[in-house]
């Protein structure tokens, strides 16, 4: 397994990003509160910061919704951040490459490493893993599965990036299938070849997200983001279900002969009925059983930084070093002592934070250690204690 | 700038791969200020390459001979031959010379999305010669993405019943990786450690 490089975010550049026209900002320590009015940009610093690893970022925005509106120049935006690792300093860049450049494809962001093209996306997120809070999470388990998946695979890709990959190499088979039952070229080959890549990918996929929720389950057992409440959480996918009683190769097979039986309801329902996007996530309050959908705002936000805290512990034990955490607004919903526990928490973790908040207050318990800061449309401001 | 066929010239160069507008123009000014050393053998250099050169009949290789050299060599193992995507990954094994035998180009991969069916690709000519008697391998190099995927699949249903052994390289290719911008060691492993497909 890789190690996470990151150990401390040392300088972000936002160039016409969002809001931000031009920001260069230096936070001085690990942690950093960011404090601001609503609109005043925040989400979009820690926006910003989720794009230095792979995906689509805390918004999962579209890369041309990215640029700022009324930009000049060529229309490109950019996103820069220095980090200090165990072998000294290194930078992550993204953004849109203007129009002609040699590897510039319309709508699509490029990464460079210390000012290079990385080898591949997965040297980037193998030096710098991410996971965020956002408060659009609260109606995680109000909403559709895709949420609780994606939610889910944003998990799994912090600890191993090569999953990032597999979910998209399945979801690639798996619409060049649905276009083929679609325009109804019945060539069976060719079905039986983008079903084999779905079995392939699915079952890999499955398994990884298995392996999370057991590896997570085992970690918010034994109390790592105690006090708040030990989650537990369940992967409802068939896939898993047949990888819990069979090795990987076998439920391959049974996957493959699952599509290929099902093309003429697939073809009906013009989507495939069985597979790994099917797949669906549960938590539950493991001490009182009560599931996340059942329970109080506040109960799912702090089973929700329980899962967040536990997962970045399982990083930072897996991986050498803990994540960038981007918690957006994590003290609302939380009454006075989950504050002061969760503040303390991060001082454990010790990673890269950002932390927003629309009054510092909420985070005095990080404040001989966390860099405190005001948001405004012009920029950060350090914050008089 | 200087008239309608400098801005011509470097629209044209300007669509060519690795180039942008910006290097277009570098490389047309360069051209201008020499045109007697590098702008004319340039031009002849092209017309020639594109009166003479054509697919092989028999591989799809580029050449101006048909067959191309590679076809052409008796040296060369013809029980073998290696299915890649574009005769750039041709030039990429050839240039590691990890592969003795015989290639076969298939012109791009199957994508329902991109709309490319099998009707697109070079595939009869190489059942044809897969099916001939000589041939007792046929190695499948496409890349390691979702559609080389289903594109070796595809081929491996209709090339066991001829009666060859149908091998693919081993996987690991980087990310949407063409075998073009491997290196030649990981070439060279790749195709060592294929395996039966
Ligand atoms: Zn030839």
């Amino acid at each position: 397994m890789s190690e996470a490089a990151a150990r401390r975010l040392l300088r972000l550049t936002l160039t016409d990003f969002r809001n931000y026209p031009a920001l260069l900002w230096r936070p001085e320590t690990a942690i950093s509160v960011i404090v601001g009015p609503n609109g005043s940009g925040k989400t979009n610093l820690l926006e910003a910061a989720s794009l230095l690893v792979p995906g689509r970022g805390l918004r999962g925005a579209r890369v041309a919704d990215l640029l700022r509106q009324g930009a000049s120049g060529a229309g490109d935006w950019a996103v820069a951040g220095r980090f200090a690792g165990p072998d000294g300093e290194f930078d992550i860049g993204t953004g849109t490459l203007p129009e002609g450049s040699p590897d510039a494809q319309a709508n699509r962001r490029v990464f460079r490493l210390n000012g290079a093209p990385p080898r591949s996306q997965a040297e980037i997120a193998s030096l710098l893993a991410a996971i965020w809070l956002t408060p659009q999470m609260e109606r995680l388990f109000q909403e559709a599965a895709s949420g609780r998946r994606r939610f889910l695979d944003r998990l799994v890709f912090a600890l191993e990036p090569g999953h990032a990959r597999e979910v998209a190499s399945y979801e690639a088979a798996m619409a060049n299938r649905n276009r083929l039952l679609a325009e109804a070229r019945g060539d069976p080959a060719w079905l039986a070849g983008l079903e084999d890549g779905m079995a392939r990918h699915g079952v890999a996929a499955s398994a990884a997200r298995a392996g999370l929720v057991a590896r997570l389950n085992a970690a918010l057992a034994e109390g790592v983001a105690a006090p708040f409440p030990a989650a537990y959480m369940t992967l409802i996918c068939p896939i898993a279900e047949q990888l819990r009683a069979a090795p990987a190769l076998e439920v391959e097979e049974w996957l493959r002969d699952g599509l290929a039986g099902g093309r003429a309801q697939d073809r009906q329902a013009g989507a495939a009925r069985l597979g790994a996007h099917r797949a669906d996530m549960g938590l539950a309050d493991a001490a009182s059983g009560i599931p996340a959908q059942l329970a109080s705002t506040g109960q799912q936000k702090a089973l929700l930084i329980g899962v967040v805290l536990g997962h970045a512990a399982l990083i930072a034990t897996a991986r050498g070093a803990p994540p960038m955490l981007l918690l957006d607004e994590p003290a609302v919903h939380l009454d006075a002592d989950h504050r002061a526990a969760l503040c303390a928490a991060l001082r454990r973790l010790g990673g890269p934070t950002l932390v927003t908040g629309t009054d510092a207050e909420a985070y005095a318990g990080l404040r001989d250690e966390a860099g405190f800061w005001a948001c405004a449309a012009s920029g950060l401001e350090p914050l008089a204690a | 700038m200087g008239g309608p066929e400098i801005d011509r010239l470097i629209g044209l160069l300007a669509k060519l791969p690795g180039l942008g507008p910006r290097s277009a123009r570098r490389a047309a000014l360069k051209m201008l200020q020499q045109p007697d050393t590098r702008m004319l053998p340039l031009a002849s250099a092209l017309a020639e390459a594109a009166r003479a050169v054509k697919p092989c009949a028999s591989c799809g290789n580029l050449d101006s001979r048909d067959p191309c050299f590679i076809c052409a060599d008796l040296h060369r193992d013809r029980t073998t031959i290696c299915v890649v995507e574009s005769v750039g990954d041709l030039w990429a094994l050839e240039r590691a010379s990890v592969h003795r035998g015989l290639y076969h180009i298939l012109g791009g991969t199957l994508s329902a999305l991109a709309g490319i069916s099998p009707d697109d690709l070079n595939i009869p000519p190489l059942l044809a010669r897969a099916g001939d008697g000589t041939v007792r391998e046929v190695i499948l190099a496409l890349g390691a993405t979702v559609d080389g995927a289903t594109t070796m699949h595809w081929l491996a249903d209709r090339l066991r019943p001829l009666g060859v052994n149908v091998t693919r390289i081993a996987q690991g290719m980087p990310m949407g990786g063409a075998l073009d911008v491997l290196d030649d060691g990981t070439l060279a492993a790749a195709l060592r450690a294929r395996r039966p497909s």
